[in-house]
């Protein structure tokens, strides 16, 4: 009896402790962050490109990677949206749900999840030569939309299984088509899960580094075209750390602590957003 | 289009889906603004007969259907039937309110709306007068704009009710329409019908006894996927001629 | 009315339309597969398969291009990760499912959320500050020489970046096992502890399995944050201590380069392709197991 008993506040202690160290990583990294990004934060830090070129100029800040990460994700994130969405919704059961089709699309998406990034970066390098691009925000935009499509369309996908087969049956039963029921009914319903979903993949697309390296190039300097090259928050934070300077590190420090709070402040939208949309049915 | 004869008369129905038969040739006519009940014990295939007479059928995979389903004279599962037009003719009630993920208003508008009313005027008539229909109307008139995720599965059910004929059907179909509610919702359903049934002809599927005696004027009775006796509710109810149907009105199979 | 044939062929249009951009996605993996295939090619055709996977020799300026040192690396780094994060993500995950008050879990779950959406590169910049620092002085202390840019380094940033996969998996998977077990086997008189090992070990290991498999998947392919902090020395590691360059570290390092030499730049799509296939194979295992348990437990 006193083994059983003994055994169990052991692993206790073991699961709490292991807890423990998971959440102390997080907060490690917040700490970490925080520690050497506050004081590099300066209203210049944000307002302004660096001055005298990225790696080895002084002066200025991260404008040109902030502005360049929100173009790059924006345009991605819309792209993948527009291709997401269509597929998404064809993958139910209305259309080729429980098909063998519907069935390896999926492992195929599910697996694309999982590719590294750097292999969407190798890839959008060669599809930007085969195009006769050379490295600017439009590759980069490219790349970050291969990277972002799985990971929306299954988690619109996994939202959308779950709108009772009985709400489009009303629906139909009132004389809409398919493509009527789809749209009025079945995406009213997911608007919060689907938004969740596109935040996600956003936040994806502002953080990822390997895709862009290849493919968005970097400057110092604020894109005007989709042919320029662009620079993005963690390649500033790449390129500029391991500089002898230290304003330039300073630069690099900042744009970690930036993706940070451009991190944390999604992850909290996407809660508002959802508790906000809750109009729908919710069986 | 035939406006005299029955409403629907079912000629040789069967439906498989995969192996499993689950109606087996039937063969009934179901009468013009009337309630007809369709009685038995679960699984016997009274939801599904119900759903063929709006082809909800067709969106279940693997599903065979045989025979002829006429309303007012014409096989609806003709090839050149329009699927869409014939749903409009039958609202359909299901046993657990589903209302759209949008506002009251727009939960009764969606059907109108579907087929072309879009003045602003007339939509609000037809709400009104729905909601009317429905008796819901004193209940949400302040409101409409609110979601109708809101209401209660009473008045969700009504609400569904006048989501289902603003669409202009003719016929109104039921499938446990009152199982899932409190007493009170559930008698308020049952007194809508018993209005309606002056314009419209009602179908409903259930498995209460009490319910078919007290609003039935028309009784089919299954078993195992066969039409086992039908007729008038009075006949059907309390004098059955077949054994079975004796048996179950007795509360021996159930 | 609206007009019927306008309605029906808006339907018709949109079917058509959604069918081609399923397809599309469907066939994105095998053009991506082809895609790196095309470009790895022409070093293909030159050299034997296995002296490029398994020599050790990597001068591209001889045209030497042997990937084993890389591979070995990838290995190295991602079992020291797998080794720190298994134990501590199913403790966790237990602890979060079946012992934490709704009030700790309500409060770790979003944290996990947030540390799987935090970038690779603040990750890596984490590694720099804190970790590489850290391995130093465990180096020194143990009389091993290391600047902290090591195989060990990596493998514990990898870990933490895979605990949001494995943790938040494991406990679905935990969570899904039916009630009925644990009532039957606490009414037989078992601990609470004694009745959770009978769920792990029988019901949610395949689940639990999944999810590690997952995990490695994820720690193969992470370049950034791994790359600040592995040390990137092309030499097969020997010990925990020895710096690593992984496969993803080598074509993020040198993509300059890769305009000089043709050979150079179809070494390197190799190593994405190779990249590509030990994730695929690790995924694949770890969907199918998924799959066939997401048959046997939901409703479909």
């Amino acid at each position: 009896m006193d083994r059983r008993v003994l055994e169990e506040r052991f692993f206790k202690f073991l699961m709490m402790a292991a807890t423990l160290v998971v959440v102390g990583s997080l907060i490690g990294i917040f700490v970490a962050i925080i520690w050497k990004g506050a004081p590099a934060l300066s209203w210049s830090m944000i307002t302004e490109t660096p001055q005298g070129g990225y790696y080895l100029g002084k002066g200025g800040g991260v404008l040109n990677a902030i502005v360049g990460s929100l173009y790059l994700a924006l345009g991605a994130t819309a792209l993948a949206l527009l291709l997401a969405l269509p597929v998404a919704l064809f993958l139910q059961r209305d259309y080729i749900g429980r098909s063998r089709f519907a069935t390896i699309t999926r492992l195929s998406l599910d697996v694309l999840w999982g590719v590294p990034s750097i292999v969407y970066g190798a890839f959008g390098f060669i599809i930007m030569v085969y195009l006769g691009l050379r490295a600017s925000l439009l590759g980069g935009i490219m790349a970050l939309t291969l990277l972002e499509l799985p990971i929306m369309i299954r988690g619109i996908d996994e939202v959308a299984k779950r709108v009772p087969q009985e709400m489009k049956e009303a629906s139909y039963a009132m004389g809409a088509t398919r493509f009527e029921t789809t749209v009025k009914v079945v995406c009213r319903q997911i608007l919060p899960g689907a938004l969740t979903a596109v935040l996600l993949a956003f936040g994806r697309g502002i953080g990822d580094a390997a895709s862009v390296l290849f493919t968005a190039g970097y400057t110092d300097r604020i894109p005007h075209s989709l042919l320029d090259p662009v620079a993005s928050l963690p390649l500033a934070v790449f390129f500029q750390l391991s500089t002898p300077i230290p304003e330039v590190q300073q630069r690099a420090y900042a744009s970690a602590l930036i993706l940070l709070i451009i991190v944390l402040f999604l992850s909290i939208i996407s809660r508002i957003i959802t508790r906000k949309l809750r109009k729908n049915v919710i069986r | 289009m035939d406006r005299n004869g029955p409403h629907i008369s079912v000629r040789g129905l069967s439906v498989f889906y995969g192996d499993h038969c689950a109606l087996e040739n039937i063969n009934v006519d179901i009468p013009r603004q009337r309630i007809t009940a369709i009685i038995g014990p679960s699984g016997c295939g009274k939801t599904t007969l119900l759903r063929c007479f709006n082809r909800l059928t067709d969106l279940t995979e693997g599903v065979k259907i045989t025979g002829q389903v006429l309303v007012d004279g014409e096989d609806i599962y003709n090839r050149s039937i329009d699927v869409t037009q014939v749903r409009k003719k039958m609202g359909l009630l299901s046993q657990k309110p589903y209302p759209l993920p949008m506002s009251i208003y727009d939960n009764v508008a969606y059907g109108p709306r579907l087929h072309g009313l879009n003045d602003g005027t007339k939509l609000d008539q037809a709400v009104e007068r729905y909601l009317r229909m429905a008796g819901l109307w004193d209940e949400v008139s302040q409101r409409l704009k609110s979601p109708a995720s809101q209401l209660s599965a009473g008045q969700q059910q009504r609400l569904c009710l006048a989501r289902g004929l603003a669409v202009e059907p003719e016929a109104i179909l039921g499938d446990e329409p009152t199982s899932a509610l409190d007493p009170i919702s559930a008698r308020r359903i049952e007194e809508a019908f018993v209005e309606l049934k002056t314009s419209y002809s009602i179908v409903i599927v259930t498995h209460i006894l009490r319910q078919a005696r007290r609003l039935a004027d028309y009784v089919l009775f299954m078993y195992l996927g066969k039409l086992v006796e039908h007729g008038p509710a009075e006949q059907v109810l309390n004098d059955p001629k077949e054994d079975r149907t004796k048996a179950y009105v007795k509360g021996e199979i159930s | 009315m609206k007009n019927i044939r306008l309605r029906k062929l808006k339907d018709l249009l949109a079917t058509r339309w959604m069918l081609s951009l399923t397809v599309f996605a469907a066939l994105l993996l095998v053009v991506i597969v082809v895609g790196l295939l095309n470009k790895a090619w022409p070093i293909l055709t030159l050299q034997p398969l296995n002296r490029l996977l398994f020599s050790s020799d990597w001068s591209p300026m001889r045209e030497e291009f042997g990937l084993s040192a890389f591979v070995l690396g990838t290995l190295w780094v991602t079992v020291v990760a797998m080794l720190i994060a298994v134990p501590l993500s199913i403790l966790t995950a237990v602890y979060l499912s079946e012992y934490a008050p709704n009030s700790i879990r309500g409060l770790v779950k979003p944290l996990l959320d947030l540390l799987a959406g935090i970038p690779s590169v603040v990750y890596g910049l984490f590694g720099l500050l804190v970790i590489v620092p850290v391995v130093s002085d465990i180096a020194a202390a143990l009389g091993v020489s290391s600047n902290g840019y090591n195989v060990l380094s990596g493998g514990i940033v990898l870990a933490i970046m895979v605990f949001p996969v494995v943790i938040s998996i494991s406990e679905e998977v935990i969570r899904t096992v039916p009630h009925g077990m644990r009532e039957a086997s606490m009414a037989l008189g078992a601990t609470k502890w004694q009745a959770t090992k009978l769920i792990i070990l029988r019901g949610a290991s395949p689940g639990i399995f999944a999810a590690v498999v997952l995990g490695f998947s994820r720690a193969i392919g992470e370049t950034m944050a791994v790359l600040m902090v592995v040390g990137n020395v092309a030499r097969a590691p020997s010990s925990v201590f020895d710096p690593a360059y992984p496969l993803p570290a080598l074509i993020a390092n040198n993509y300059g380069e890769m305009m000089s030499l043709p050979l150079y730049e179809s070494a390197l799509m190799l190593a994405a392709l190779v990249l590509l296939v030990l994730v695929l194979i690790f995924s694949v295992a770890a969907q199918v197991v998924l799959v066939r348990l997401e048959r046997r437990y939901s409703l479909g």
